[in-house]
């Protein structure tokens, strides 16, 4: 069953919230306005924009915003002629208060992601956003390290909290092919009709777009990218490498790629400060199955205290630290320097 | 007699730790262990401790002859809310282990003697224990414009009732880092670690600091205050020296300090790393034997 009369499926961009990681929470309205009326304009229906680590993420912890994310909402939202505009929250960071922010500056998709085995911390905030008229969205996070089934029994938990979609968020960007296929598969049979199920991919091990088709041959009816891969990590599926790719397969995104290649080009990179880049620490990271956030957070502790990053992340990814321990690097990097 | 009377109302895993810490308290006599269920095993490890113990609630509690001084409260915050004015009218001091927040906050190394003749004290949340300290020993040394902890636990041992209203500790932590911990402003963060083995009670805090500030002074404060904390809570301890940077863009152009910490659990009952169910038993043991001084001490005829 398709997404819609006119699409197969729906893809959300993550440049402006998931990007927010690799731009080290700079964005400024100026940056929105202008990824927003390109992507907008070539037709990308959901776009979210929020701090990399979702509302009131801006902290020591993961890095202070230069402009406050919920004007960069407001700005979006007076931007979009088409698009919805989507904002990220995570339960123990963000509150209840955030989201009712977020929607009176006419954000209308709520996303809330919870590390993947404790879907249980997001029932309350469901509730509200579903009693604010708000669709919904959940995020189980890091699922690579839960079974299909472990993964399914949690995503039963959000939809029947509220959620209207879940997905299978490869944060690590460590899922490889089937290993996506089948967790999608596990969460399609177990959800029905209740909720659709989404997958959002990451490039650390340079597969994002590959698993973004594979999860749609499963029954996935919503995938997340971001232009240009603008994101954590090695960055995201890149939105018009998938838009090209679903084309060629014939699957209805309602993306014009030939618009959102030259999006990706002359709008959005030249406000990244970077390519994201499969380099040492991002393919690291895909490798040891660590948290794509952690990236620019080990690349700055590793110049303060003059160690490895990758060792850094190694460490992360023994200790097991799920996304939002950042703090932990910090630990990590004075342990190593004082070996 | 020397000791004050104490009931522990609630007899689930937090209560009969609880009771394990009160049995070796040299101010304290845990003499009653209060449930609802009559196959409570918290009941029967009371029982085989020599408390009373009964499954008829606070009502019955309330109306034997003999009350006791203290009430350790370990059910709900809706439970608390119902039962605090009934305490409070038998002029039974009350230590609330519960989100219910009906009295004073309390953090045993920071304000304990500020209340000691209040009816009802509130012990925060667990990563309000383990991390105010920490602000109160950077701010009584500098100017703190805001501080910010991260609380990482084991998820089994964060509960349904945490799960549910995981706002309210957010919420809750962020105020006691301002009140108690003497932050103009206050933000908490807490994570959920499905690790396996499960790993011990990880705190972050972070103190915005002046960029001249005497870091000497601060450093040797914290090593101070966490001693005193260790004093009741025995496996609180640092994980590195506190970290000392100068602003960067991403810090929001403050200067900062971050101070690492883990809680290891007694073990008295729960396991060694539900530090943040251990912290709670532990200042709870701490602010009762405060109150229970205050009862001996006015029992002796002047």
């Amino acid at each position: 069953m398709p997404y819609g009369a006119d699409l197969d499926i729906r893809v959300t961009d993550s440049s402006l919230r998931d990007g927010s990681h690799a731009k080290q929470h700079q964005f400024t309205v100026e940056h929105v306005r202008a990824i927003v009326g390109a992507l907008d304009d070539a037709g990308v229906p959901v776009i979210e924009v929020t701090h990399g680590d979702g509302l009131g993420g801006s902290s020591f912890n993961y890095g202070f915003s230069h402009t406050p994310e919920q004007e960069l909402i407001k700005a979006a939202v007076e931007t979009a002629k088409q698009a919805k505009i989507a904002f990220l929250m995570l339960p123990g960071l963000g509150v209840q208060d955030d989201i009712r922010e977020a929607a009176d500056n006419g954000g209308s998709i709520c996303r809330i992601a919870t590390h993947c085995t404790e879907a249980d911390i997001s029932a309350q905030h469901f509730g509200l956003a579903r009693d604010l008229g708000l669709e919904t969205v959940g995020f189980l996070m890091m699922s690579h390290t839960q079974p299909p089934e472990v993964l399914a029994k949690q995503a039963r938990i959000m939809a029947d909290a509220g959620c209207q979609c879940v997905y299978v968020v490869d944060s690590a960007g460590a899922l490889i092919m089937e290993q996506t296929s089948d967790r999608i598969s596990a969460l399609v049979a177990e959800l029905g009709n209740d909720a659709q199920v989404g997958f959002h991919g990451h490039e650390n091990l340079g597969l994002g777009v590959a698993n973004s088709v594979l999860a749609v041959r499963a029954g996935a009816l919503q995938i997340d990218g971001s232009t240009r891969r603008f994101g954590a990590g090695a960055g995201n599926t890149p939105v018009e490498g998938f838009v090209a790719v679903a084309e060629k397969l014939g699957i209805r995104t309602g993306i014009d790629t030939l618009k959102i290649i030259d999006a990706a080009e002359d709008v959005v990179r030249p406000i990244m400060d970077g390519e994201c880049l499969l380099d040492r620490l991002s393919l690291t990271m895909g490798y040891a199955g660590v948290y794509s956030s952690f990236l620019k957070h080990a690349d700055r502790q590793a110049r303060r205290y003059g160690v490895s990053g990758a060792e850094i992340l190694i460490e992360a990814g023994r200790r097991k630290l799920v996304g939002g321990q950042e703090d932990q690097l910090i630990e990590i990097a004075v342990a190593l320097a004082g070996k | 007699m020397t000791k004050a009377t104490a009931a522990i109302v609630g007899s689930g895993n937090i209560g009969t730790d609880l009771m394990y810490k009160l049995l070796r308290s040299e101010e304290i006599e845990p003499r009653w262990m209060i449930g609802v269920d009559p196959d409570s095993p918290g009941l029967k490890r009371a029982a085989s401790e020599g408390l009373i113990a009964s499954a008829d609630g606070v009502d019955w509690l309330l109306a034997q002859g003999e009350l006791p001084d203290l009430v350790f409260e370990a059910t709900s915050a809706y439970v608390h809310r119902a039962n605090a004015p009934r305490y409070a009218e038998l002029g039974i001091q009350a230590v609330d282990l519960t989100p219910a927040a009906i009295g004073p906050a309390v953090v045993p190394a920071v304000n304990l003697g500020a209340h000691l003749d209040a009816p009802n004290v509130s012990l925060i949340t667990c990563g309000g224990q383990a991390t105010i300290p920490m602000v109160y020993a950077v701010s009584r040394v500098t100017e703190v414009a805001y501080a910010e902890i991260v609380a990482s636990v084991a998820s089994p041992s964060a509960g349904p009732g945490t799960r549910a209203n995981i706002d309210e500790f957010t919420k809750t932590t962020s105020r006691g880092i301002e009140t108690i911990g003497g932050a103009a402003r206050g933000k908490a963060i807490i994570i959920l670690n499905p690790a396996e083995p499960p790993m011990l009670m990880q705190d972050t805090v972070f103190c915005a600091i002046p960029e001249d500030a005497d870091r000497d002074a601060i450093a040797a404060s914290i090593m101070d205050v966490a001693a005193d904390v260790a004093s009741y809570v025995p496996g609180y301890r640092l994980r590195a020296e506190p970290q000392f940077d100068d602003p960067t863009p991403v810090s929001g152009g403050l200067a900062r300090v971050a101070v690492f910490l883990e809680v290891e659990g007694a073990g008295d009952f729960l396991p060694p790393y539900s530090g943040n169910l251990d912290i709670m038993t532990a200042a709870a043991t701490k602010v009762g034997e405060g109150f229970a001084q205050r009862v001996v001490s006015e029992r002796i005829p002047s």
